[in-house]
């Protein structure tokens, strides 16, 4: 391991107050970004909330060891040299540290000339400034509203692929995995590979999904996911049962998961389970940029917002750029790319690349995007979650789960008035508690579009607001009180009182 | 519900949860020590008191929030384990001590 695979990151207090480029998000597409930035001397800082750099997919990767390469795999381990690179370039690095808002700072004449991003870490919160900002947040798992889904037992199966990459923690006792989605079999051969013995495999991709996939064939046959995605099915057949066409899936259990419920083939059929782990694919993370308003548009292949970018991947807000997967599903390989080309029109915004060398730096990148990018339509179609699994039927399940309201409330509520997911904040409270709707933004979006025979980008998603993780006083009461700062911060909490509303929600 | 590969075993760190000792490996997340631990469940909600463990591991969902060292509301997931850490299941709604002022 080099020197820099273990050179260590910078604690919050120890930040400067103003940096050319602030980097959220250390997956492939922010630490690419931060690496290209900081090799034409933009001074640089990149921000995660975890104690390593990698993001989902690499994540851990400055600890892993041999045995963890072979048990997660090639792609997994191709991330030490994105780590490496990013560890040994001048960029700074604060791990650890959760950015939860972002303010444009104007100049007398109202141009915006920077912003300003709220950081915290071990309980100390700053206001730092930069002249661009990179959000490189990633994705997360797209909510999976069945009957049961809130049970102890039941996780999603990207939370076992983390346990299992921090902690090597593998499931144990009578595991079931279900779902769909292009990682479900990487995912389930990963576990398998570590040792675990998956009792079942679920696949609830529908049959209707193959006719449709079948037109972007000719780019999918091409690409690696092919050979990838054979070999990975062929290691899950070869160890477990795998069940095709499930059409129902519930978890049921008192206080805890007890058994899997699903239908297929037209029958019902149950197994005893103690780890139910679900999975139907990725969708961008867009609190951040969803709070720091910049545009949004429904992505129909992907069933998911999505951040609208131009060509160098900035937001449709001066000094705010959006890379990776955070901006729309397409692979950590696209991730890093991204982030490259990111990078250059950051420094090329700086005047530190001529707009001639930023273009010729960028054609070899977007050629290698557009490689990494053939096959996607095709996982896109192949593997988009049934509606069945995405819009809840049953009227008991729970769809906000930090609010506990169901899908039979919203429906009746969109009846009463409630035409879209701002107006069911107001009837419901779903999507204001901690998770502040990250579980069950689009779910609640499809149920309104559902029951209002509308499309979902008619309907839209929340409006949310900074800051976008809970604060604790003590954190705000660290922060100076410039103007500015009063402005981020006061102005947040006043609007939506997310910090406090659910703390102060008291059981009934 | 988990258990541990051999290989991956580090420095131990004891913890206790709800008064009881639990053994960890260094560079647990608090959330993955009490899963290896055979901890389901680690808070019950504020709206019906129904019990909660981990969901994503990736500190998005709030389902680990656990008090910690005598504070309420901590992420488990994204809160490393230290030696003699105190952690608790959290009952509900937190305590009015450490939110933002409206
Ligand atoms: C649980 C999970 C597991 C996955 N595993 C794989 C896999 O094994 N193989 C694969 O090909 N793809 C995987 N993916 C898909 C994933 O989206 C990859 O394509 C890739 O990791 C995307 O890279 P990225 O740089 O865009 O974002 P990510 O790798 O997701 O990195 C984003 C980073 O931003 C940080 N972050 C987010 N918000 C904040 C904030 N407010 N403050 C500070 N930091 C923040 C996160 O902690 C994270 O480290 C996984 C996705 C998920 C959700
Ligand atoms: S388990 Fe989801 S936030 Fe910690």
């Amino acid at each position: 391991m080099t020197e820099g695979m273990v050179r260590r990151g910078h604690g919050i207090a120890d930040l400067a107050d103003e940096y050319d480029v602030i980097v959220v998000g250390a997956g492939p597409a922010g630490l690419s970004a931060a690496t290209m930035l900081a090799r034409f001397k933009a001074r640089t800082l990149l921000v995660d909330e975890n104690q390593t750099p990698g993001g989902q997919i690499y994540r851990a990767i400055t600890l892993a060891q041999s045995a963890d390469r072979r048990r997660l795999g090639e792609d997994y381990w191709r991330g030490r040299g994105i780590a490496e690179d990013f560890l040994n370039s001048e960029a700074e690095y604060a791990p650890a540290t959760t950015a939860w808002s972002i303010q444009s700072v104007q100049d007398d004449a109202e141009r915006i000339v920077g912003q300003e991003v709220g950081l915290s870490s071990t309980g100390m919160a700053r206001l730092i400034r930069a002249k661009q900002v990179v959000l490189a947040t990633g994705a997360l798992e797209r909510p999976f509203p069945i009957p049961g889904w809130t049970l102890p037992g039941v996780m999603t199966a990207g939370a076992a692929q983390i346990a299992l990459k921090t902690s090597g923690l593998v499931p144990s006792g009578k595991v079931v995995i279900a779902g769909t989605g292009p990682l479900l079999y990487l995912l389930a051969a990963q576990l398998i590979e570590a040792g675990a013995r998956v009792s079942t495999v679920l696949d609830t991709t529908p049959r209707e999904n193959w006719l449709r996939a079948f037109r972007h064939a000719p780019g999918f046959l091409v690409s690696p996911y092919l050979a990838k995605g054979l070999k990975l099915l062929r290691t899950v057949q070869r160890r477990t049962r795998v069940i095709r066409w499930v059409s129902e899936l519930a978890a049921e259990g008192e206080g805890g998961l007890r058994e899997v419920v699903w239908r297929a083939g037209g029958c019902e059929h149950r197994l005893p389970a103690d780890l139910l782990l679900l999975h139907q694919g990725v969708v961008p993370n867009v609190n951040f940029s969803n709070a720091a308003g910049c545009a949004h548009e429904w992505d129909e292949a992907q069933l998911t917002f999505r951040p609208q970018i131009d060509e160098w991947y900035g937001s449709s807000v001066a000094g705010l750029s959006l890379a990776g997967d955070g901006a729309g599903i397409r692979g950590a390989e696209a991730a890093a790319i991204q982030g490259r080309i990111a990078g250059l029109g950051c420094a090329s915004r700086l005047g530190l690349v001529a707009p001639a060398e930023r273009d010729r730096l960028a054609v070899p990148l977007r050629r290698s995007l557009a490689r990494a990018m053939r096959g996607r339509r095709f996982l896109d179609e192949l593997y988009r979650p049934g509606k069945e699994f995405r819009v809840p039927q049953d009227p008991d399940t729970i769809v906000c789960r930090c609010e506990e309201i169901s899908a039979g409330q919203i429906r009746t509520s969109v009846s009463a008035g409630a035409g879209g997911p701002n107006q069911m904040k107001v009837f419901l409270r779903c999507g204001m508690g901690p998770c502040q709707g990250r579980l069950c933004g689009l779910t609640v979006t499809e149920l309104i579009a559902d029951e209002r025979s509308k499309h979902p980008c008619e309907i839209g998603f929340y409006r949310l607001r900074f800051p976008i993780k809970p604060l604790r006083l003590r954190e705000l009461a660290a922060l100076p009180q410039t103007q500015t700062a009063k402005v981020a911060v006061l102005a947040d909490l006043a609007d939506t009182h997310h910090s406090a509303d659910w703390n102060e929600r008291k059981p009934q | 519900m988990f258990r541990r590969l051999s290989d991956r075993a580090s420095g131990e760190v004891t913890f206790t949860f709800d008064g009881l000792p639990v053994r960890a490996s260094a560079g647990d997340s608090v959330a993955a020590a009490l899963l290896a631990a055979g901890v389901r469940a680690c808070r019950t909600t504020p709206v019906s008191g129904a019990p909660r463990g981990p969901y994503c591991m990736m500190g998005v969902c709030f389902e680990c929030l656990v008090r910690i060292d005598g504070m309420d509301n901590r992420q488990g997931c994204l809160v490393p384990v230290q030696e003699g850490m105190r952690v608790e299941t959290q009952h509900g709604a937190r305590a009015l001590t450490t939110e933002p002022a409206q």
